[in-house]
């Protein structure tokens, strides 16, 4: 994250337009009397999509005597959360995840497409169309890598689709936001790839006194606790035998692992413990 | 009440009571940086760390963690806190060195160097090194105004700045943006702070990041000399000490006075100490040809003796200064009672107190402390924001331990004082609409201690007794004078107002008041007594007995140079009525001497010699004459009588606003007018107060 100042360049004034100055009155009036200072975060949100993407300083004392507030603690609040932008952005605006998922998918590629067509991080363009910004996880790791643009997200990418967004975002054509490659939301690509016996989708006849087939297409995908058919991984052992071999051999490991900081590193606590305990902080049900 | 055992002791303290206090109750010391008394509880710098029983089982900042919060053991046995052991002793190491990772090693450069609590708490609980290679954050020195001095690398983020400055001051111009490591402490865009107690700011910051910027590489502290004193600056009295080196003032902290200034002080009681050095008058003068030459101090007695001998003595008088001491009051009355005068007058604005009223009259009869007991508050023809800083932050005090429901009436000027208030009018109308049947009138009839402050801008005017007459009736009305409860406050200016009034520095029957003096044609021979708020027309012959060269230096025939506030021994008397004593500090520069001193020369000259040698001996005189200015420190409650009686006097009032009192905080008295700190202020004031005016 980078040093969040505010802008060199500002400009003179700024003022709600009637209907935002409307909007910004009926989130204060959601707020008591005498806490309209709460409603501070939504009309600093207003007042930076009025003003194009990114919060004025003149903007930033609107709100402040909108809400009766100091001048600085509006300010605090601007520079303390990363989604209010201090500097101009594009009017198209990327925000490109280059957190671990992202990454190890490619999001470096991506950056390196941004440097290209936009130029170095939060320079923007010469007409105004594209400037980028890389940000922390936005929370789509299953479609990495990923950027959001405005409000949209573009998942899935590649280089050369990535590229050729900016390059229709810079001309004026219209893009389709979410998953580029074909997937429908975090869906595996190419379809389904599991549940595809069409069989479970066929509902039995009823048979009257059995209840174990589960005519239940919410069950129907689970492992059953029972023993199934001894080709099947999840139930060749009872889920009680397996959690037991399991959760020895993992607890083993973890008390060698604890035994030996504990001999390495000085006593933070004070006292040593005694008991062979896991410290996972899960209680482990044979213990 | 609640059981807790702190490092074995057990201790039965309130249950809200944070475990710092509860430690502190059972002498244990917790170092801490964010933590400070007055101030809401941050948590921020845990460097407070202490490990309980009965609580989360880590480290835990004892300052945000109440005993109440801690359970009791499986057989009912109470909380423990244990603040040496190894856990909290790795945790304060912990905390130590990360909070030194940032701080820049610059102490020898560093004028919170020898007060430091950083470089203390390091020593006492730190370790000796820091794993810490990588380079250190660098932040830019940020402009917060002329009176504190930023070096921002030496942050560490307590956040006392900005809390006192939301808090205490109510001017909140400190905040801290950015945050993880870009935090950084700021005003607005770098505006200078607003705050007329902006100085304590710099007291309050733990390390060098905040330093005062008059003081800044002058001075360390171990090679001052420190002596408790009190300040002159306004009538509040605030305690303080000055710090000397050699003869020189070096500067002014404040001391811890609960019934006072808590820990408190104006900027101008801080940062007038420049205004010690210059402009002072450090021999006599003479005036030869239309000029002050310089003379000496017979030359000069022989000058005014020929005057005095000359006249008449109800043609002379003398003025008392607002910065006088009791001694000098009293020494100056002995003086023109020797001579035969009954014109003294202490009361250079012309406010209509008067002794003969009895002392409740007077004085801020609840005590400042007493702000924290009112249901409700008037202030009338007052603005204590710039009046008395402290008053007015106790005010807020109040307000806020009350959630805001403190009702506030203000009649008078429209100020701004910090906390809201129900602005009532601006002139002795409203004052008697509310006597009558205004509303206000009912939320102080409703509140259990209703408080009446009258301030000087409500009294230094010709219907100046009926005011006040009329502000004592609606106290009496509305019940704030009643068994146990004196809610009758007059706030004064003047540092020595009190004191002097006390010793009854007001004109005899018949005789001139301060007005009718410095009147033209008024008197023949005049004596001021540091008076500098006043013109005396030309005419008389002037004798000016004071330190600076100031408006009555200018206009005087004879200077007969005094000593300062820091330069003498004395008594002074607060608005509340509370007598302090002053010790002297310094030395008075040249020639000067204290005032005193001179008055008891000076009336052997005159023939009339006083009947005392030394300050002791006047001393004794003086507590003889008036006892209760022998008992230091305390508040001698004044009857309600004369309150209820000043309320039956009568009078009639105009119509005109009430103005200011004080019109420019930073340049009230000669002092602050020879500072050049304070002309900075108050040029920074005024050119901010045009600049808004452009908006």
């Amino acid at each position: 994250m980078s040093v969040r100042r505010l802008a060199a360049v500002q400009p003179e004034s700024f003022a709600f337009t009637p209907e935002n100055a409307a909007w910004a009155d009926r989130q204060i009036a959601k707020y008591p009397e005498g806490r309209q200072a709460s409603a501070v975060i939504p009309l600093l949100w207003k007042a930076q999509e009025q003003a194009g993407g990114w919060l004025p300083e003149p903007a930033i004392r609107a709100v402040a005597e909108k809400l009766g507030m100091a001048h600085i603690r509006v300010l605090e609040i601007a520079t303390f959360y990363t989604m209010f932008n201090l500097e101009p952005v594009g009017r198209h605006f990327v925000q490109l995840c280059g957190t671990t998922p992202c990454m190890l998918r490619g999001a470096e590629e991506l950056k390196e497409v941004c440097r290209r067509k936009i130029g170095p991080e939060r320079h923007v363009t010469a007409d105004g169309a594209l400037s980028w910004l890389e940000v922390e996880c936005l929370g789509a790791c299953a479609n990495a890598p990923m950027v959001q643009i405005n409000y949209d997200y573009f998942e899935d990418l590649s280089p050369e689709v990535f590229g050729k967004i900016l390059d229709d975002l810079a001309a004026g054509r219209p893009v389709t936001p979410g998953s580029q490659n074909g997937r429908q939301m975090s869906a595996p690509l190419g379809g389904p790839t599991t549940l595809t016996d069409p069989a479970l989708y066929e509902r039995p006849a009823p048979t009257k006194g059995t209840s174990q087939e589960v005519p239940d297409l919410q069950a129907a995908g689970r492992p059953s606790t029972a023993a199934q058919s001894p080709g099947d991984p999840l139930g060749a052992a009872s889920a009680k035998e397996e959690k037991a071999i399991n959760g020895k051999d993992s607890r083993e490991k973890r008390e060698a692992v604890a035994a030996t900081a504990q001999d390495n590193s000085p006593d933070v606590t004070g006292s040593k413990r005694v008991g062979p305990k896991t410290g996972t902080g899960v209680r482990d049900p044979e213990e | 009440m609640a059981k807790i055992i702190v490092d074995g002791t057990e201790v039965d303290v309130p249950a809200e009571y944070t475990l710092l206090q509860a430690c502190e109750v059972a002498g244990v010391e917790i170092p801490r940086f964010c933590f400070h008394e007055r101030l809401s509880i941050a948590g921020n710098c845990r460097m407070c760390l202490v490990e309980v029983k009965g609580g989360p089982p880590k480290p835990t900042a004892s300052c945000a963690m109440a005993v109440k919060d801690l359970r009791p053991g499986s057989n009912g046995e109470p909380p423990v806190v244990l603040t040496k052991s190894p856990m909290v002793k790795k945790a304060r190491e912990g905390v130590m060195e990360f909070l030194l990772i940032n701080h820049p090693l610059d102490c020898p450069i560093c004028d919170q160097g020898g007060e430091c609590d950083l470089q203390d708490q390091a020593m006492a609980y730190g370790v000796d090194t820091s794993r810490f290679a990588e380079n250190k954050r660098a932040v830019e020195d940020k402009y917060i105004g002329p009176l504190v001095r930023t070096s921002m690398n030496r942050c560490i983020h307590c956040t006392r700045c900005v809390r006192f400055s939301t808090e205490v001051a109510g001017v909140p111009d400190l905040g801290a943006i950015g945050r993880g490591e870009d935090m950084e402490i700021t005003t607005y865009l770098e505006h200078a702070m607003r705050s007329e107690m902006q100085g304590n700011v710099a007291d309050l910051c733990p390390v060098g990041a905040l330093t005062h910027k008059p003081y800044a590489f002058h001075a360390r502290p171990w090679e001052l000399g420190k002596t408790e004193s009190i300040d002159v600056m306004d009538a509040a009295g605030s305690n303080i000490r000055i710090d000397t080196r050699g003869r020189e003032v070096m500067r002014i902290l404040p001391r811890t006075s609960e019934a006072v200034n808590e820990e408190w002080i104006s900027d101008k009681t801080r940062y007038v100490w420049d205004g010690l050095k210059t402009q002072r008058l450090d021999r006599p003068y003479v005036r030869r040809d239309g000029r002050l030459a310089p003379a000496t101090w017979t030359e000069a007695f022989d000058a005014i003796a020929a005057k005095v001998k000359a006249a008449d003595p109800t043609r002379i008088g003398a003025l008392v200064g607002d910065l006088a001491t009791v001694e000098e009051a009293f020494a100056l009355k002995g003086l023109m009672d020797g001579l035969g005068s009954g014109n003294i007058d202490c009361r250079q604005d012309g406010a209509a107190l008067d002794p003969a009223h009895g002392r409740a009259s007077y004085v801020f009869n609840p005590g400042i402390a007493g702000i924290e007991e009112a249901g409700a508050i008037l202030i009338v023809g007052s603005d204590p924001r710039h009046e008395a800083p402290v008053i007015n932050a106790r005010i807020r005090k109040r307000w806020r331990a009350t959630a805001g429901t403190l009702k506030v009436g203000l009649i008078g000027a429209p100020v701004d004082l910090t906390y809201p208030c129900d602005y009532l009018g601006a002139g002795p109308d409203s004052l008697a609409d509310l006597a009558g049947t205004g509303t206000f009138a009912d939320v102080l009839k409703a509140a259990d201690k209703p408080l009446v402050i009258v301030g000087q801008a409500a009294l230094a005017r010709p219907d100046g007794a009926a005011i006040l007459a009329l502000a004592a009736r609606l106290a009496v009305a509305v019940g704030a004078v009643k068994d146990g409860w004196n809610g009758f406050a007059v706030l004064h200016t003047a540092a020595g107002r009190v004191g002097a009034l006390d010793v009854g520095c007001v004109p005899a029957a018949g005789a001139s008041d301060a007005a009718a003096m410095a009147a033209p044609g008024g008197l023949d021979v005049a004596f001021l007594l540091g008076a500098d708020e006043i013109e005396v027309a030309p005419g008389a012959f002037t004798v000016y007995i004071g330190t600076h060269g100031d408006r009555g230096a200018h206009r005087a025939d004879v200077i007969l140079p005094g000593a300062a506030y820091s330069e003498k021994s004395g008594l002074y008397v607060n608005t509340e009525g509370r007598v302090q004593f002053a010790n002297r500090a310094a030395f008075p520069p040249g020639d000067a001497r204290e005032d005193w001193a001179v008055l008891r020369a000076l009336s052997e000259v005159l023939g009339t010699k006083l009947p005392y040698d030394s300050l002791f001996a006047l001393r004794a005189a003086l507590v003889a004459a008036h006892p209760h200015l022998g008992r230091l420190d305390v508040l001698e409650p004044a009857g309600a009588d004369a309150v209820i009686a000043l309320g039956q006097t009568s009078g009639t009032t105009d119509r005109a606003a009430f103005g200011l009192a004080v019109t420019d905080f930073y340049l009230t008295n000669p002092i602050a007018r020879a500072s050049a700190v304070m002309a900075e202020c108050s040029a920074l004031r005024l050119g901010g107060a045009t600049a808004v005016a452009a908006e």
